[in-house]
């Protein structure tokens, strides 16, 4: 069961926005969220909005057809031009995320991709990736991807181990993974990332180690590396919760954090987001630091949200609704916010603190101005960049992120 | 429905022989506020149509709970439809009783305020701890005693065997004890016959000096207090002076009269009446039940007797939830004080729990009822601290110290502490007795004696000390017996015990709130459990938190809850900002309703799991 969305107030009919969404764009990147909501079967632990052929027979009609799905993402491609305007930016990155977005033939993706070169232009030096599942792709798929323009891929590999792979509903084989990456690296993709989980029930230390060594060895130049969450309403919580699986303590996940940290530096990639190391500047998740920065991004497809100058807004979750809605020429838009000053100074601490180059003091007031003091005393906040203005967390801070976060906001 | 008869004899010009003073006394649900309604009903006072449940009953809270907190009493004509009187228009003063053990004092001003009282005891049930006890008062009061049966109706009405109970009780045959269903109103015109047959009429000096018993007072916020009262000897008039014995203090009669069931101003009242009179006053305090009303001018020189001063029993700390709600507590503490001269407050300031108010009670009930009208009637989000007793401290150097806090427990060189003891009387069936007497033991019960009641029903008498009964004793005696067990108890003075105050330290200071006065061979059991209990309910903080329990510097138990080593979301991604910044404000907002207490972070939940009387003293009625 997908996760809920948030409350928020209506979006109007044609998605118009507010004017002063669009005041300074040209100074903001623009990227692209492409959602695309179908798996072959639900993995026990996700909450994303996704959809299996199963859970859409009846519900949805054609509409919800995975084999319609790019004409009708198309559709709110050519929405957004409506919208933003004459906004001149050129798109800086699109990322294609699901879901499984190699469920879909891989000509469905770069049609998608084609659409936004049409109504917008992809900048000179545009980073393109999509999500891919080990299994879903071979040398043909990966290359058609890459002539259409995709130039980073990243695979959910999320543990080496069959045993934690099964835990997770994983169906791919343990080693199928590293051959992609090779694959893709064939296939010309300059960036190649792979996504790991820790802290899976069942997983140990060494299970772990082996995970990031099997995923260094395959040669990405990016690793994310996730704590698993046990979100509310997924399969694994009710496994948890009837006691079938154990759950894994939070001390577990910050040992499994330290070996990540200490195994990934030592080959070479550095922590630039809290969850994400890359072995150079340009191996980077530029559209993840659009999200990080506070940056406009147009999210298309069920459930996507999207963020445009302090407005954010989200669009119905289920493909079929979604669908029905671009077919009746209004926008799939289900709720939006606007964020005060105060909103977003708070989501620029909670967003800034969690990358390399940290938040700068200059955000907080005299209140979180003494927290973060303290929180330089305890050994949360690294001094050389503190003296220079900035807070930027500790390995130990790292691990407490969100304390911190609480304190610095007030 | 029979009319008012006709000739109803007027207030200050009834003969007394013509007047019946009675109360009545029963358990919770045995129905006296139904049979109450029904002799409204049939003596004409309340139309039908005006008629709605319980109408005696004013307040919400004893509507809804089933219970009088305050009495009334209400002029009803009657006249007989048999026997001596018959014909003859008679007043009945039905004084209402409050039906708790808190109340016992207020219950015996009301008995003495009659010459008789109608024992009702439901007939499926039988006769409950606390009409028992009331029955002894009343029996001591010397009162006319008219056994009742209600709920005949019932299927499960066991009138024979009950009727049998009573009799042995009051030393009556089984056949006197009437038979009545206050729903259905059947034997309700017999038993006020019987009321007139029965209870004497009352005796008093027509022309001597003034002097009116009170037996209760009530604030009301567009009158002032309105005073009941029971003229015992001469008359008041209206715009008379009058004096309160005991103070001295003198009040003009602005209005005086009786309730039929409103108040009916009159001329006055006159001897062996009862009434209501009304001065201005604004404060149940300069109208104190017990105490004798006399007039200012040739009043009477020698009280009546039995006037004591309302003395709390059971003190807990009040704390606003939000510590910008304390001037409305206090606030709120002072309306309900109008109203209740036995509850006494000052202010008090917790450590961990700011500003409040440590409140003395007469008992558990009270206490409840005064914590759910602030709540409810004043909108105020409390912590009720654990309740406990007054402790009497004598030092070695003699000096002596009363504890009403258990963190004022003084230290150093400890002579003697006393503590209340109550005697307490349980009414059970018999299956229970071994329960009983277990539970008692381990509440450091002395046994007094045990006498059956009947064949299966057994009242069994312990004197405990008042600081068992006030923590969960009465739900314990609830699950042992499945619920058939009562309880009733008096204060009968102090003990001598081997009492010790436990604290509890968080990471090395000592939090007042936590402080409790135990018995030396409770302590430890105590600090396991409340240290155990908070390791669970504070969160993990950013460095180690021991908890301790200590009797002075004596450490007895100990837990760590260890430092938080994680507090990061994995994932921060396009669809989890809106997320993530919410679930930041709510932690925000969970963050403010943690107390700092030293460093630690405790939340205001760990406060009220671990204080409240939640667990124990709420459900008793």
């Amino acid at each position: 069961m997908p996760s809920a969305l948030p409350d928020g107030e209506p979006v109007p009919d044609d998605g118009a926005l507010p004017a002063h969404a669009l005041a300074g764009a040209a100074e903001r990147p623009l990227g692209f969220y492409l959602h695309v909501p179908y798996c072959a079967t639900r993995c026990g632990y996700c909450d994303f909005n996704t959809y299996t052929a199963t859970e859409l027979r009846g519900t949805g009609g054609v509409l919800a057809s995975r084999d319609n799905y790019a004409g009708t993402l198309v559709e709110e491609v050519r929405l957004a031009r409506k919208v933003l305007g004459d906004d001149p930016r050129p798109v800086r990155t699109v990322f294609v995320g699901g879901g499984t977005p190699t469920l879909l033939p891989a000509g469905d993706l770069v049609r998608m991709l084609a659409a936004i070169r049409d109504e917008f232009g992809l900048a000179p030096d545009a980073e393109v990736t999509t999500e891919a599942n080990p299994e879903s792709v071979d040398p043909a798929y990966l290359e058609t991807l890459r002539e259409g323009g995709f130039n980073r891929i990243s695979f959910g590999m999320q543990s080496a181990k069959q045993h934690v792979l099964k835990i997770l509903d994983r169906t791919h084989t343990p080693g199928r993974p590293e051959a992609c990456v090779a694959e893709a690296r064939a296939a010309g993709f300059e960036h190649v990332n792979l996504d790991l989980i820790y802290g899976t029930p069942g997983e140990s230390d060494d299970d772990w180690r082996a995970s990031l060594d099997a995923a260094i060895g395959a040669g990405p130049d990016h690793v994310s590396a996730y704590a698993l969450i046990v979100e509310e309403g997924t399969q694994l919580a009710r496994r948890i919760r009837r006691g079938e699986v154990p759950m894994t303590d939070d001390d577990v996940h910050a040992d499994r954090y330290l070996i990540a940290d200490e195994t990934l530096g030592g080959a070479g990639f550095d922590w630039y987001e809290v969850s994400n190391w890359a072995t150079t500047e340009a191996g980077r998740c530029l559209h993840n630091e659009l999200y990080w920065r506070g940056a406009d991004w147009w999210g298309a497809g069920p459930g996507a949200h999207s963020h445009v100058g302090g407005v954010r807004w989200w669009n119905v979750k289920h493909p079929g609704a979604y669908a029905a809605a671009l077919a009746g020429g209004k926008s799939p838009g289900a709720g939006r916010e606007l964020l005060s000053d105060e909103d977003r100074r708070v989501e620029r601490i909670l967003l800034e603190l969690r990358l390399l180059e940290g938040c700068p003091l200059s955000l907080l007031k005299p209140a979180g101005r003494a927290a973060a003091d303290r929180a330089l005393t305890d050994g949360l906040l690294e001094s050389g960049p503190y003296a220079d203005g900035r807070a930027v967390l500790t390995l130990r801070g790292r691990l407490l992120a969100d304390a911190v976060v609480r304190n610095l906001v007030d | 429905m029979p009319a008012t008869p006709n000739n109803v004899p007027e207030p200050s010009r009834t003969d007394p022989a013509l007047i019946r003073n009675f109360c009545i006394i029963a358990h919770i649900d045995h129905g006296k506020s139904t049979l109450a309604d029904r002799m409204l009903q049939l003596t004409g006072v309340v139309e039908q149509r005006q008629m709605r449940a319980q109408y005696l009953d004013r307040m919400d809270i004893e509507r809804e709970r089933g219970i009088t907190i305050k009495s009334q009493a209400v002029r009803l004509p009657w006249a007989p439809t048999e026997g001596p009187g018959q014909g003859s228009t008679h007043i009945l003063n039905m004084i209402d009783t409050p039906g708790h053990v808190d109340f016992t004092y207020e219950v015996s001003r009301s008995l003495a305020a009659c010459e008789g009282t109608v024992l009702l005891v439901d007939a499926a049930q039988g006769i409950e701890a606390q009409t028992l006890a009331n029955l002894y008062l009343a029996m001591e009061n010397d009162l006319t005693i008219v056994p009742v049966l209600n709920k005949i109706d019932l299927p499960a009405a066991q009138p024979e065997k009950f009727s049998e109970e009573l009799a042995n009780l009051i030393g009556c045959q089984p056949e006197d004890v009437l038979k009545v269903s206050a729903k259905t109103g059947v034997g309700v015109d017999a038993l006020l016959d019987r009321v007139v047959k029965d209870v004497p009429a009352p005796v008093g000096v027509a022309d001597a000096p003034a002097r009116a018993m009170i037996f209760d007072s009530v604030y009301d916020s567009y009158r002032g207090v309105v005073t009941y009262v029971r003229v015992v000897d001469g008359q008041l008039n209206k715009r008379e002076r009058i004096k309160m014995m005991s103070t001295g203090a003198t009040h003009e009669l602005l209005e005086i009269g009786v309730s039929s069931p409103e108040m009916t101003p009159a001329d006055g009242i006159g001897v062996g009446e009862v009434g209501y009179i009304i001065t201005g006053v604004k404060d149940v305090r300069q109208s104190k039940v017990g105490d004798t009303i006399t007039s200012l001018h040739n009043g009477a020189t020698v009280a009546l007797g039995g006037y004591k001063d309302p003395k709390p029993m059971v003190f807990s700390g009040l704390y606003p939830l939000d510590g910008s709600e304390y001037p409305d507590l206090r606030e709120a503490l002072d309306k309900l004080q109008l109203n209740d001269a036995a509850l006494v407050y000052e202010p008090e300031t917790s450590a961990a729990l700011g500003f409040g108010f440590r409140v003395g009670f007469l008992g558990l009930l009270h206490l409840d009822v005064i914590r759910e009208r602030l709540e409810r009637e004043f909108g105020l989000d409390l912590i009720a601290t654990a309740p406990n007793v007054v402790y009497r401290v004598v030092m070695e150097d003699g000096s002596e110290h009363t504890v009403t806090n258990p963190s004022e427990f003084p230290e150093g060189k400890i002579s003697d502490v006393y503590e209340p003891v109550v005697r307490a009387t349980i009414l059970a069936p018999s299956e229970f007795i071994g329960a009983i007497m277990e539970l008692c033991q381990t509440r450091r019960g002395t046994l007094l004696g045990m006498d059956y009641l009947s064949e299966d029903r057994v009242e069994i008498r312990y004197t405990l000390p008042l600081a068992e009964i006030v923590f969960d004793f009465f739900d314990q005696l609830k699950s042992k017996t499945r619920g058939y067990a009562s309880l009733d108890y008096e204060p009968t003075g102090e003990q001598s015990s081997s009492l010790v105050k436990v604290d509890i330290l968080l990471h090395g200071d000592k939090v007042d709130a936590f402080s409790a006065v135990t018995h030396k061979d409770a302590a430890y059991a105590y600090g396991v459990r409340l240290v155990a209990k908070l390791r669970e309910l504070i969160p993990r903080q950013a460095f180690e938190v021991p908890i301790q329990a200590a009797i002075g510097s004596r450490v007895i138990a100990r837990e760590t809850i260890r430092a938080i080593r994680k507090d990061v979301l994995a994932k921060c991604y396009g669809g989890d900002i809106s997320r993530k910044r919410k679930l930041l404000e709510k932690q925000k907002e969970g963050k403010k309703r943690m107390k700092m207490v030293g460093s630690v972070e405790v939340p205001q939940e760990a406060f009220i799991a671990v204080l409240s009387s939640d667990d124990s003293a709420t459900k008793k009625k």
